[in-house]
């Protein structure tokens, strides 16, 4: 009976309650706006990251294979310490480590020096910053095999060259010492010239006027750059150190066409191992667990950097 | 003296310029130069620098040596697939953590930024297996799905829009244009720039990206190019160098063509994210 009634006044006397109505969903409809809005882009941060970081370190506690993902059995933290006791994994931890230290620590010390040096406003050095930046845009599949080609031992440019300037030539990737170099080396080869012109940004933002100051100082070069340009450039460099981290931490291509982690387990690291335990030995327990050791590792490495980056934000 | 010696100095600057030059651009003229050279020539010490004579072959064999023309297509729908959803989902989301003052908008933004830092590869295991689970592993949508929302691309557009004055959206209010119009018609055209720089970074990464798609695909139909050229140096038991080569040139060539006449946006797509 009420419902019949309130329809056509509804309809009828119209204006006054419609309004207030409508005026009422439209507030409505305002304030869940702009949770529509992100929603779509929350749903898929959930679904293929969020619930994943989740879902790994569940999966990281259970005994299961990619082979029949209905046989799962729990085993607690015994794939952790089965990872920590096996020795191919502790080689990969120090691998991985090497590899970090070597590629980050010459890396940006490297691009650092390039940067002082091309941050010019003369042509050739902005020709010469687009070379040395050219491989950080092409595929790392091609760096792989263009690298893998020069690196030849037999047939490669490298060691025609060192025999060219009368040097015997290197082993390059066939022996375990010198793999891991080699690895290094390509990958500073690709990423200095990223680093650099964000150097290079850095450099070009610090206000001129503290230069002129320095300058009417009588400042000398040395001093300038260490009182002012290295601090001054300090958040830089820790983005850059945090960024070049964990893409270290996560080297894969180049391992999967240029080494396969050999010679002798030599150059097998985090992303390599949980690729092969999980997608070729079908050992996810132990896949699952490693990454979530590499899930910790690049956590902290993040939350480093936000903490400066809150820092950041204080400082203006 | 003092001008023989700046001289001096400038020969030599210009002679280091050169060599740092040649050290990051040559290894690409030797993987063009190889790609043109004989299977006898390739295998000569000390190697040749010219070829002898010009082996267009090479890239037909490249060529031939499996579905490439499907390798490009797939590689092409992936990296514009990834783009076109990422623009529709970052595009909404950046303008309401620009614009809008909501209940638990730090907290969203929070999340995204820590999606923009943890990489793919921390991940890929257990999104395969929610892959698997959805019956998805092996088909192009594994490939575009993942990436559907870019943080980096709704953090450089939310600091595009937050650039808009304010005027120009009350002007559009007054006009009685819906939120959705302003966003599509006013702000979007407005975050051109941005939205080149971001469009050039995002398709280039995906179009380079070798990772997920050998995760995520085992037959050829579904194959992207770096999949694919990467199976040259596998094909036959003896390394064709200049085979490899050429086929290398056909996934770096686009890519370095591109650079050469957007260098500009290029550099400042890929350096953004320090800033």
């Amino acid at each position: 009976m009420r419902k019949e009634a309130a329809a056509p006044q509804l309809a009828g006397t119209g204006n006054e309650v419609s309004e207030k109505l409508s005026g009422a969903s439209l507030e409505l409809r305002e304030r869940i706006r702009p949770y529509l809005y992100v929603a779509p882009a929350m749903l898929f941060f959930g679904l293929f990251f969020f619930f994943p970081i989740v879902y790994v370190i569940y999966l990281s506690f259970f005994d299961w294979s990619l082979l029949n993902l209905e046989e799962m059995e729990w085993v607690g933290f015994a794939n952790f310490t089965a990872l920590f006791m096996e020795e191919d994994f502790q080689q990969v931890l120090g691998n991985t480590l090497v590899y970090t230290v070597a590629t980050v620590g010459l890396g940006i010390c490297l691009s650092f020096l390039l940067a002082l040096w091309l941050n010019r406003k003369a042509k050739v050095y902005g020709i010469v910053q687009a070379a040395v930046f050219s491989p950080h845009i092409v595929s790392l599949v091609s760096v792989a095999m263009l690298w893998m080609w020069l690196m030849d031992p037999q047939y490669g440019l490298l060691n025609a060259l060192l025999e060219w300037v009368g040097l015997p030539g290197y082993t390059w990737l066939s022996d375990t010492k010198s793999a891991m170099i080699s690895l290094i080396l390509v990958s500073i080869w690709k990423g200095v010239g990223y680093n650099t012109l964000v150097f290079i940004a850095g450099m070009q933002s610090i206000p001129r006027d503290i230069y002129e100051a320095a300058e009417l100082d009588y400042s000398s070069w040395w001093r300038t750059l260490t009182r002012i340009t290295i601090p001054m450039l300090s958040p830089t460099m820790f983005f850059l150190l945090v960024i070049n981290t964990v893409s270290s931490f996560q080297v894969f291509d180049t391992i999967y066409i240029m080494t396969q982690g050999g010679p002798v387990n030599s150059t097998n690291m985090l992303v390599f191992y949980i690729y092969e335990q999980g997608m070729d030995f079908y050992n996810g327990g132990a896949a699952s667990a490693a990454s979530v050791i590499l899930l910790v590792m690049v956590g902290l490495l993040t939350l480093l950097q936000f903490r400066l980056m809150e820092k950041k934000v204080h400082y203006r | 003296m003092m001008q023989a010696g700046r001289i001096a100095w400038k020969t030599v600057e210009w002679v280091l310029l050169a060599a740092v030059g040649l050290v990051f651009l040559f290894p690409f003229l030797w993987m063009f130069l190889t790609a043109f050279k004989t299977m006898p020539e390739v295998y000569q010490f000390p190697p040749t620098w010219w070829p002898e004579s010009w082996q267009f072959e090479n890239f037909r064999i490249a060529w031939n040596s499996g579905p490439f023309p499907t390798y490009v297509m797939n590689s092409i729908f992936v990296a514009g697939g990834i783009l076109i959803l990422q623009f529709l989902i970052a595009v909404p989301a950046a303008y309401a953590f620009a614009r809008y003052r909501f209940a638990g908008r730090g907290w969203l933004f929070g999340l995204t930024l820590i999606a923009l830092m943890i990489p793919g590869q921390v991940i890929f295991l257990p999104v395969y297996v929610e892959m698997s689970h959805w019956g998805l592993v092996n088909t192009l949508w594994s490939l575009i799905l993942p990436f559907g929302a870019s943080a980096f691309g709704i953090f450089l557009l939310r600091q595009s829009f937050m650039q808009v004055p304010d005027e120009v959206i009350e002007a559009a209010r007054l006009d009685d244009a819906s939120e959705w119009k302003i966003m599509w018609t006013i702000m979007v055209p407005m975050a051109k720039p941005v939205l080149v720089t971001f469009g050039l970074f995002s398709f280039i990464y995906h179009w380079n990206d070798y990772f997920w798609p050998l995760i995520m695909t085992n037959s050829d139909s579904v194959r992207t190019l770096p999949i694919g050229i990467s199976m040259l140096k596998a094909a036959e038991g003896g390394k064709q160098w200049n085979v490899i080569m050429a086929g290398n040139m056909i996934l770096v060539l686009p890519i370095l063509v591109v650079f050469f006449f957007a260098q500009r946006h290029i550099i400042s797509a890929f350096v953004y994210q320090s800033k």
